[in-house]
C-alpha cells in the first residue's frame, strides 16, 4: 500500500499579502480571457486597486503576531515573514497601490499611458487601426500585479532559489511594461530591450553567484549558509566571489553605480506610471533583499564586502549627482536623482549598525512617496500641439518654465516632492536622510556621511533648478527661439488663463494653455482623478512624516529585526 | 511665572497669519479681468492690513512675553516648554529663552510690522501685483515664525530643523520678488546656506551619538558639558562654526550676501541681514561656545584674525561700492566682524557688547536697507551716481538717512555706539592687538557712510532727482520707530544690557575662562 500522503503544512495566513497580490494577477489573466472587452478595464482596475489594499490590511493583521514572536518561516523556510519583511510588504503594497492609480488614470478621450496595441510595429497601419478602434492593453494590470507579487517575495525569500525566482517574477513583467508607452514607441521599445538584455545579464551573474555559494555552503537555505559561513574554510574565495556576484544582481536592480547604465534610458522610455512603479517599488524590494543578504545571511562577511559597498556607495552618490546636474529632461533628471538616492540608502546599509535597518526602511518610504508623486505630476504635464490636441508628456525641462505661475497648486506640490528629495527639513526626505546618515555615523562610516551631505548639497542644485524654472522663469524668457512671439492662441477647448488664476479654479480646469513653446504649448491635464488622488496621498505622506515621524518610526523601529 | 505658552504662541501666531493670507479670497471677477485692468481689487487692501495686523499682534504678545520674563534672572532660560516630539531620534520640541534670545525675538517682532509697512506699495506697480504682494507678505510672516523658533530652540535637532527650513521662505523671497539677477542671487544664497547646514548636520548627529542619548538626547542642556575627545570636539566645532560663519556672514564665506542684498527687495534684506544673519552669531554664542568650550578656545586666535579681516575687508569694499544695497551689505560684513570679535574675545563685557550689537545692528542696518529701498522706489536705481543733491529735493528723507547712517558708524548717543564700544573695550582686555586694529574699522565706517551721504545727498542737484516726493507719512512711520528705539537704547542702554549681560556671564563660565577685569565697564551708561 502506498504510505499515507501527508500534505505539507502551509501557513497561508502568514503569506496572505503575497498570495492576494499574485492571486489578483492570475485572476486578471482570466479576466482578459473571459470578460467582455468593454468591462475589462473596469474589472481590472477594481481588481488591481483592491488587491494591494487587501494586502495592506493583511499585513496589518499580521503585525502584532510578528511583533511578539519575531516572525515565522513559512513553506519549509523558503519564505521568512519577519519584521523587515512586513515593513517592506507594507511599503510595497502602499506604493504599489498608488502606482496602480497612476496606471489607471486616463485623460479626456480615454487615453491612458499605454499603447493601444503593444505588439504593433510603431508607425504601422495596424497600430493606427488599433488606436482608431479604441483598443486598450488592459494586460498591464495583471502584469503590474505579478511584478508587485515578485517584489514582495524578493525581500521575504528564505533561500537562494526563492530569491532568484522572486527576482525573475518581478523583473519579467517590468521588461514588458517598459515597452508599452503610448508615445515615443521606439524609445519605449528601446528601453524595454535594453532593460531586458542588461537585466538578463545581471540575472545570469546572480544565478552564478548562487551556484558558487551553494558550492561553498552545500545548501541554498539562508540559515544553513549563515552557519556555514561562521567558520573559516579553504573555500572562502568561492564564497566571496559568489557573494559578489549575488550583490551584482541586487545592485543592478537598485541601480547603483556601476550597474546603473540602464536606469536613465529605461526611466525615460517607459510609460511614466510604470517608471514611478519601477523607481519606487523595485528599489524598496531590492533594498529589502540586500538588507537581508548583508545583515542576516552573511553577517560574517561584512569585512570582505565592506570595501566594495563603500566604493559602490561613494560612486553611486557622486555619479548620480553629477550626471543629474546636466540633464535637460525631467524624467532623466529624476532617474539620475534616483541613482543618487540609491547611494544615500547604501550609506545606511554600509553602516552595519543595528539602526541601519530601520533607517533604510524609513528612507525608502520617504523616497518612494516622493517618487510616485513626482512621476505622477510628470504624467500630468503634457504638450499641446498647434491644433489643440493634447499629445505626449512635456518632459523637456524648458517646457516647465512658468508652471508655478500658471498652475500654482501643481507646482507647489512638485516643489514639495523636490524638497523632500533634497532632504529639506519638515519633509519626509529629511527624516530619511537624517536616519541613514545617523546610522552611518554611528557605524563609524562618517566619511560616507560626509560625502553624502556634500552630494546632497550638490543635488539640491538641480532640484532647485526646477523650482527656479517653475516659479521664477517666465515661460517665454527661457529659450526665446524663432517662433516664440506667439500670443498664446486661446484654444477652443478651455479658456486661457495666463497669470495664474485662482489655484482651485486652475487645478480643476481640464486643460489650460500656458506656455508658448515653439509649436507646442505646455498644458496640465486633469485626468480621471486617480492620479490626483495618488499625488495628494504622496504629498500628505511627505508632509506628515516630515513633521511628525514618530508613529512611523515607532511602527518600523518596533519590528526592524531579521529572523535568523 | 505663569505657564502660558508664550513662545509657542509667538511661533504659531505668524504661521496662522501666513495661512490666513493664503486663504484670503482672491478678488472676484478675476476671470474676466484681463491684463489691462489694473483697478485695485478689494483683495489687496485686506491683504496688507491682515498682514500688518498679525505683525502688530505679534509685537504686542512679544511685549507681554517680555513682561512675563523675570528680568532679574535673565541668565537663566525662562518661558520654557518641553514636549517629546520624535523620541526615536531623541528629539523634543523644547523652547525657552534667556535674555539674549528674548531681545532678539523682540527685535524681530519690531522689525516685521515695519517691513510689512515698507512693502505697502511694493509689488504694486506691475500687473498681478496684489496677488504677489499677498504671497510676499505670507512669506514674511512664515519667516517670522521660523525666526522666533530658531532663537527659542533649546533642542539641537529642532534648532537645526528650523535653521534649514527657514531657507525656503527666504529663497522664495529673494528669488520671487527681487531684481533682475534675483534667480542667481537666490540660488547662490540657498546653496551656500545648504552646504553649510548639511556639514553641520554631520556634527549634530555625531554630537548626539556622543551625548547621553535617550528619548530627549538632543536637548542642548544634555549636550552641554560633555567631555569629548579633543580632536572630535574640534571637528564638531568646525562643522558648526562653518555653518554659522556662512550665515553670519564672515570673511571668506560672505560672498553670497552682497548678491542677495542687491537683488532682494529692501524688506527682505532687512530681515535677512537684520535678523536672519544674527542666527549665525547667535549660534556661535549659544551653541559653539557652550557645547565645545575647549575647541572654542583652541580656534579663537584664528577666528579673531578672520573677524578683524572681516571688519576691515567689509569696510574697504563698502567704500568702493556704487550700489547702495551692496554697500550696506558690505558694511554688515564689517559689523559682523565686530560681533564675532566680541564673542571670541571671551570677556563678559565683549560678549555683552556683541549680544547688544546684534540687536542694534538689526535696527540700524534694517533702517538703512529700508531707506535705500525708499530711494529705489523713487528713482528706480540705487546707484550712488544716479543721485546727487538729494538733500534739497527730499529734506526729510535726507535727515532720516543721515541719522540712520550715523547710527551705522556708531555715533555716540545712538545705540550701536554703546555696543561697539563695549566690544572694543571688552576685547582689548584679552586681545589688545585685534581690538586696536579693529578700531580702524570705526574710522573706515565714517568714511563709507559719510562719503556715500556726501555723494548722494550733497552737491549739485541731479536732474533726475528733482521733483521726487519727500518721505511720506508711511515712510516716516517706518523709520521713526527705529530711530526712536536707537536713541532710547543709546541713552538708556541699561535695561537691555541687563538682559544680555547675565547670559554673557553664563557663557563665560561655560567656556571656562576667567573673566577679564571689566575695563571701564559701565562708562557707556
Amino acid at each position: 500500500m502506498i504510505a499515507a500522503f501527508t500534505a505539507p503544512h502551509v501557513a497561508w495566513t502568514a503569506i496572505a499579502p503575497v498570495v492576494i497580490v499574485l492571486g489578483a494577477g492570475v485572476v486578471g489573466v482570466l479576466v482578459e480571457a473571459f470578460v467582455p472587452a468593454r468591462f475589462r478595464r473596469t474589472v481590472q482596475v477594481v481588481l488591481a486597486i483592491a488587491a494591494p489594499a487587501a494586502a495592506v490590511v493583511a499585513v496589518a493583521a499580521l503585525w502584532q503576531g510578528v511583533k511578539q514572536t519575531g516572525g515565522t518561516s513559512v513553506l519549509g523556510g523558503s519564505v521568512l515573514v519577519d519584521g523587515p519583511t512586513l515593513v517592506t510588504w507594507l511599503v510595497l503594497a502602499a506604493l504599489g497601490l498608488l502606482s496602480v492609480l497612476l496606471v489607471a488614470d486616463r485623460i479626456e478621450g480615454g487615453e491612458d499611458a499605454f499603447a493601444p496595441s503593444v505588439a504593433a510595429v510603431p508607425g504601422s497601419a495596424y497600430e493606427e487601426q488599433a488606436r482608431a478602434a479604441g483598443s486598450m492593453q488592459t494586460e498591464v494590470y495583471p502584469l503590474v500585479m505579478f511584478a508587485l507579487g515578485g517584489m514582495m517575495m524578493f525581500p521575504a525569500a528564505g533561500d537562494l532559489l526563492t530569491l532568484f525566482v522572486a527576482l525573475e517574477v518581478l523583473s519579467l513583467p517590468l521588461y514588458l511594461l517598459a515597452g508599452t508607452a503610448r508615445r515615443r514607441r521606439l524609445l519605449s521599445q528601446e528601453a524595454s530591450m535594453k532593460y531586458f538584455l542588461l537585466g538578463a545579464f545581471a540575472s545570469a551573474l546572480f544565478l552564478f553567484g548562487i551556484a558558487l555559494i551553494y558550492g561553498y555552503a552545500g545548501s541554498i537555505r539562508f540559515s544553513d549558509i549563515t552557519t556555514a559561513t561562521a567558520t573559516p574554510s579553504d573555500l572562502d574565495p568561492l564564497l566571496v566571489i559568489g557573494l559578489l556576484f549575488l550583490l551584482v544582481g541586487l545592485l543592478f536592480k537598485i541601480g547603483a553605480v556601476p550597474f546603473h547604465l540602464w536606469t536613465p534610458d529605461v526611466y525615460q522610455g517607459a510609460p511614466t506610471p510604470i517608471t514611478a512603479f519601477m523607481a519606487a517599488c523595485t528599489k524598496v524590494a531590492a533594498f529589502g533583499a540586500l538588507l537581508r543578504v548583508v545583515y542576516a545571511v552573511f553577517p560574517g562577511l561584512n569585512w570582505d564586502i565592506n570595501p566594495v559597498l563603500w566604493i559602490v556607495a561613494i560612486a553611486t552618490m557622486v555619479v548620480g549627482t553629477v550626471a543629474a546636474l546636466v540633464q535637460n529632461d525631467v524624467k532623466r533628471l529624476l532617474a539620475y536623482s534616483s541613482i543618487a538616492h540609491a547611494g544615500f540608502v547604501l550609506t545606511g546599509i554600509v553602516a552595519f549598525d543595528e539602526r541601519g535597518i530601520a533607517a533604510v526602511l524609513i528612507y525608502l518610504l520617504a523616497y518612494g512617496a516622493a517618487t510616485v508623486g513626482a512621476f505622477g505630476i510628470v504624467s500630468l504635464v503634457r504638450e499641446r500641439s498647434a491644433d489643440g490636441s493634447v499629445v505626449g508628456e512635456a518632459t523637456a525641462l524648458s517646457q516647465w518654465a512658468g508652471l508655478g505661475r500658471s498652475h500654482p497648486v501643481l507646482a507647489v506640490t512638485f516643489t514639495l516632492f523636490l524638497l523632500s528629495f533634497a532632504g529639506i527639513p519638515l519633509t519626509a526626505g529629511f527624516i530619511g536622510k537624517f536616519a541613514v546618515f545617523s546610522a552611518a555615523v554611528a557605524g563609524g562610516a562618517w566619511p560616507l556621511a560626509l560625502i553624502g551631505v556634500l552630494a546632497s548639497a550638490a543635488a539640491a542644485f538641480f532640484y532647485v533648478r526646477i523650482i527656479v524654472l517653475m516659479f521664477f522663469t517666465e515661460a517665454q524668457d527661457d529659450e526665446a527661439t524663432g517662433e516664440a512671439p506667439v500670443p498664446a492662441p486661446a484654444p477652443a477647448v478651455a479658456p486661457a488663463d495666463e497669470d495664474g488664476g485662482s489655484a482651485v479654479a486652475v487645478a480643476q480646469r481640464t486643460a489650460t494653455a500656458t506656455v508658448a513653446q515653439r509649436t507646442t504649448t505646455t498644458v496640465v491635464v486633469r485626468g480621471e482623478g486617480f492620479a490626483t488622488v495618488a499625488i495628494a496621498v504622496c504629498a500628505i505622506v511627505t508632509v506628515v512624516v516630515g513633521i511628525d515621524p514618530t508613529p512611523v518610526l515607532d511602527l518600523i523601529g518596533g519590528v526592524a529585526k531579521f529572523l535568523p | 511665572m505663569s505657564s502660558f505658552p508664550w513662545l509657542t504662541t509667538l511661533i504659531v501666531l505668524p504661521l496662522l497669519g501666513a495661512v490666513v493670507l493664503w486663504a484670503l479670497p482672491r478678488p472676484a471677477a478675476r476671470g474676466e479681468a484681463t491684463y489691462s485692468s489694473d483697478a485695485p481689487a478689494p483683495g489687496p487692501r485686506r491683504t496688507r492690513e491682515v498682514a500688518f495686523g498679525f505683525a502688530v499682534v505679534e509685537l504686542v504678545v512679544t511685549a507681554l512675553a517680555v513682561v512675563a520674563f523675570d528680568t532679574s534672572k535673565a541668565g537663566t532660560v525662562q518661558l520654557t516648554e518641553t514636549h517629546s516630539w520624535i523620541p526615536a531620534f531623541g528629539v523634543s520640541y523644547a523652547v525657552g529663552v534667556n535674555g539674549l534670545g528674548l531681545v532678539l525675538i523682540a527685535m524681530s517682532a519690531l522689525l516685521v510690522p515695519l517691513v510689512v509697512l515698507a512693502a505697502w506699495r511694493e509689488q504694486g506697480s506691475e500687473h498681478g501685483a496684489s496677488n504677489r504682494l499677498r504671497q510676499y507678505l505670507a512669506l514674511v510672516l512664515l519667516l517670522q515664525a521660523f525666526i522666533v523658533a530658531v532663537f527659542a530652540a533649546r533642542d539641537l535637532f529642532f534648532f537645526y530643523l528650523v535653521f534649514e527650513a527657514m531657507l525656503i521662505p527666504v529663497y522664495f523671497m529673494i528669488g520671487g520678488f527681487g531684481g533682475l539677477r534675483r534667480r542667481y542671487a537666490a540660488v547662490k544664497f540657498l546653496l551656500y546656506s545648504l552646504a553649510g547646514g548639511l556639514i553641520m548636520l554631520i556634527g549634530v548627529i555625531a554630537l548626539y551619538l556622543h551625548g547621553p542619548g535617550g528619548a530627549d538626547g538632543f536637548l542642548i542642556d544634555k549636550l552641554t558639558g560633555l567631555s569629548l575627545d579633543p580632536t572630535l570636539e574640534r571637528w564638531l566645532f568646525i562643522s558648526f562654526f562653518v555653518a554659522f560663519a556662512i550665515k553670519a556672514p564672515m570673511f571668506p564665506l560672505h560672498t553670497w550676501l552682497p548678491d542677495a542684498a542687491e537683488q532682494a527687495p529692501a524688506g527682505t534684506s532687512t530681515l535677512l541681514v537684520g535678523v536672519l544673519d544674527k542666527v549665525g552669531t547667535f549660534g556661535m554664542l549659544t551653541l559653539c561656545l557652550p557645547l565645545f568650550p575647549h575647541a572654542s578656545r583652541w580656534a579663537a586666535p584664528v577666528i579673531i584674525v578672520l573677524a578683524v579681516v572681516s571688519i576691515l575687508y567689509g569696510a574697504l569694499l563698502a567704500i568702493g561700492q556704487q550700489d547702495m544695497y551692496r554697500l550696506v551689505a558690505y558694511t554688515s560684513v564689517s559689523h559682523f566682524g565686530f560681533i564675532v570679535l566680541g564673542i571670541f574675545a571671551f570677556t563678559s563685557t565683549s560678549i555683552s557688547g556683541s549680544s547688544f550689537y546684534m540687536v542694534n545692528h538689526g535696527f540700524s542696518t534694517g533702517a538703512l536697507f529700508l531707506l535705500v529701498g525708499f530711494l529705489a522706489a523713487r528713482r528706480g536705481s540705487v546707484r550712488i551716481d544716479a543721485f546727487g543733491g538729494l538733500q534739497r529735493a527730499v529734506p526729510v528723507l535726507a535727515g532720516l538717512f543721515l541719522v540712520v547712517g550715523l547710527s551705522a558708524l556708531a555715533l555716540p548717543g545712538l545705540s550701536p555706539f554703546v555696543s561697539e564700544f563695549l566690544v572694543l573695550v571688552g576685547s582689548f582686555a584679552t586681545q589688545p592687538a585685534a581690538a586696536i586694529v579693529a578700531t580702524l574699522g570705526v574710522v573706515l565706517a565714517a568714511l563709507y557712510i559719510l562719503w556715500m551721504y556726501q555723494r548722494a545727498f550733497h552737491g549739485p542737484v541731479n536732474a533726475a532727482v528733482e521733483g521726487l516726493a519727500d518721505a511720506s507719512a508711511r515712510e516716516r512711520w517706518v523709520i521713526g520707530p527705529l530711530i526712536a528705539v536707537m536713541l532710547v537704547l543709546g541713552f538708556v542702554p541699561g535695561p537691555a544690557l541687563n538682559l544680555v549681560r547675565p547670559a554673557a556671564q553664563v557663557t563665560i563660565t561655560q567656556v571656562g575662562v576667567t573673566d577679564a577685569p571689566a575695563v571701564a565697564e559701565g562708562s557707556a551708561q
